[in-house]
């Protein structure tokens, strides 16, 4: 649904978007993820026809953002980060001034925009012109407009941003809702936010492509590097000693001992999993085994890390 | 076309939905009003005194004395004061607040915009010369002005909105703030307004450059009751000029970012 192709983008000598490419197949959710100045409200702006690519392509539902730029319109819905909404106009107003501009027919026009309305929940403010509601019903209207001409593409900047957590879990149930047969993009420097919304997740940092992963398979791959957290009561040398003796095991970090007990960072190799070995060595060796967790990298450290440039060799 | 509908009659909505357009049309229309009175009530006194001077009471002419200076008189507030308040804010807020960013992935193309805000001003204009109509129909009910004037002086303030409301968008469009676009094209309206003062010291061949570019050089056949093809071409040119920069620079602001 959507191509993009070393898309880049130039603002005088800041390269916000450095040769990117992915893309997005129909009906996936996918978030864009990454921290703030990293591109992901250029490559949006870009994918909804608003700044031009200083170099690069993407195909939006078919069609070339730059020479069918008008079509590609068409068929996407778009929400920016400021959800620039005209106040003096009612809610109802509004959405019929989107769908006009968005070419729904006006015979279909009130059962678009009622349907949008229904589908967003801004029913008991429909008459209420929009610089009077609260920011959550104003996030509602941004989310109908986008929908209101039934778009195969929406495009969501930072679609939870300055909500409360009541309407934030709102708005993405909203969003998963709202997915079904249509794609969804929609950014974020939130990772909770990401991993439960999106299929997919692509992280971004300065522009450039970091980690392109179905969100689920993302604690998959870093289950293969798991770190255990190991506390004994022992001397340090013989309970590392024994715990490296055990197969599986790639290393072991012992940290000043306290309380008279230690406590080890034990690296294990990639895919093995010796919790069971570790616990009953230690035990058969007499010692008091006072906790044994495994530690799985969470999105949010695969984030951190890739952010901040380690290789995680994922 | 529904889209170009759409957009015009947002902005319609949006004069009305503002204090602006209240404030404006009372504003003109005071003004307008005062300026009319003050005309006429001076008229009214020379014709006092002329009743007791035969030879006075042949060169009283209400055209020349009321008409013509009441035509000028607003081409002063409206260059100064309306066409600015119409226009400043048009294509300004929208880049300020945003919704410029939302409204350009509408599949609508900057033609549809820039035409649908110009039409919406225009028609505001508009009505507020047809509310200014009130002044002659007094004149019309009490005395016997000569209509031509009257009715062709109404066509050159429109041909001035026409021409002079391009120019305030394409302000508004480059200007960063919409203050900023009022001042700039309420002094661009004095400009073109007042660079006939020039004409006196200048050569020969800019002084006929001076008088083609000057408002009150076209606009006073109007005024007499004469519409010249030569003044139409040059109030449409200004508006064509003014509203395809307009919609350039519209389109390049994508580029810019």
């Amino acid at each position: 649904m959507i191509e993009v192709q070393s898309l880049t983008r130039v603002y005088g000598r800041h390269v916000a978007v450095d040769s990117l490419s992915f893309r997005v197949a129909r009906g996936e959710i996918v978030g864009f993820l990454g921290p703030n100045g990293a591109g992901k409200t250029t490559t949006m702006r870009m994918l909804t026809c608003f700044l031009p690519p200083s170099s690069g392509t993407a195909r939006v539902a078919g069609f070339d953002i730059a020479e069918n730029s008008i079509d590609v319109r068409r068929r996407v819905g778009y929400l920016p980060e400021s959800v620039p909404l005209y106040g003096d106009l009612t809610v109802l107003e509004y959405l019929h001034f989107v769908a006009t501009l968005k070419e729904v027919a006006s015979s279909e026009l009130s059962t678009r925009v009622n349907s949008a309305v229904e589908s967003c929940g801004v029913g008991d403010v429909r008459t209420r012109r929009i610089g009077e509601l609260s920011r959550g019903y104003r996030q509602r209207v941004g989310i109908a407009q986008a929908i209101v001409s039934d778009p195969d593409v929406l495009i969501f900047d930072e679609p939870t941003v300055g909500l409360d957590p009541g309407q934030i879990i709102e708005i993405r149930d909203l969003i998963r809702a709202m997915a079904g047969e249509r794609t969804v993009v929609l950014s974020s420097h939130i990772l909770p936010e990401v991993s439960r919304v999106c299929d997919r997740v692509i992280i971004i940092n300065r522009g450039r492509l970091v980690l392109d992963r179905p969100s689920s398979s993302i604690s998959f791959a870093s289950e293969t590097t798991t770190t255990l957290c190991v506390t004994v009561r022992a001397t340090p040398e013989s309970a590392v000693e024994l715990i490296e003796s055990i197969p599986g095991v790639f290393g072991v970090q012992a940290e000043a001992p306290a309380h008279n007990a230690i406590q080890m960072n034990v690296a294990c190799a990639p895919g093995a999993d010796p919790r069971g070995n570790i616990a009953s060595a230690l035990v058969n060796h007499g010692f008091d085994l006072l906790e044994l967790s495994a530690r799985t990298a969470s999105l949010e450290d695969v984030f951190v890390r890739l952010v901040s440039g380690e290789d995680t060799g994922l | 076309m529904n889209r170009f509908a759409a957009i015009y009659q947002r902005e319609l909505r949006w004069y009305f939905h503002s204090p602006v357009a209240y404030a404006v049309i009372a504003a003109f229309v005071w003004v307008s009003g005062y300026f009319f009175y003050n005309l006429l009530a001076y008229f009214n006194m020379t014709a006092i005194q002329a009743m007791q001077n035969p030879i006075h009471e042949m060169s009283l002419n209400l055209t020349h004395s009321v008409v013509q200076p009441y035509f000028s008189d607003l081409t002063l507030i409206l260059l100064l004061l309306v066409v600015p308040a119409l226009t400043m804010r048009q294509l300004a807020e929208e880049r300020r607040s945003g919704s410029a960013e939302l409204l350009f992935t509408f599949p609508v193309s900057h033609w549809h915009v820039v035409l649908g805000k110009y039409a919406a001003a225009v028609t505001m204009y508009s009505v507020m010369l047809i509310l200014t109509i009130i002044f002659p129909a007094i004149l019309v009910h009490y005395a016997t002005p000569d209509p031509g004037p009257l009715s062709t002086g109404y066509v050159g303030l429109l041909m001035m909105g026409v021409a002079f409301i391009a120019m305030g968008m394409f302000f508004s469009a480059t200007a960063t703030s919409q203050m900023v676009a009022g001042m700039l094209s309420a002094s661009f309206g004095l400009v073109f307004l007042l660079v006939a003062w020039l004409e006196p010291f200048v050569s020969a061949p800019t002084a006929a450059v001076i008088g083609q570019l000057s408002i009150l050089g076209h606009f006073d056949s109007f005024a007499r009751g004469v519409i010249d093809t030569n003044d139409i071409i040059y109030y449409v040119n200004v508006a064509v000029f003014f509203i395809f920069l307009c919609a350039r620079v519209v389109d390049s602001q994508r580029w810019r970012g």
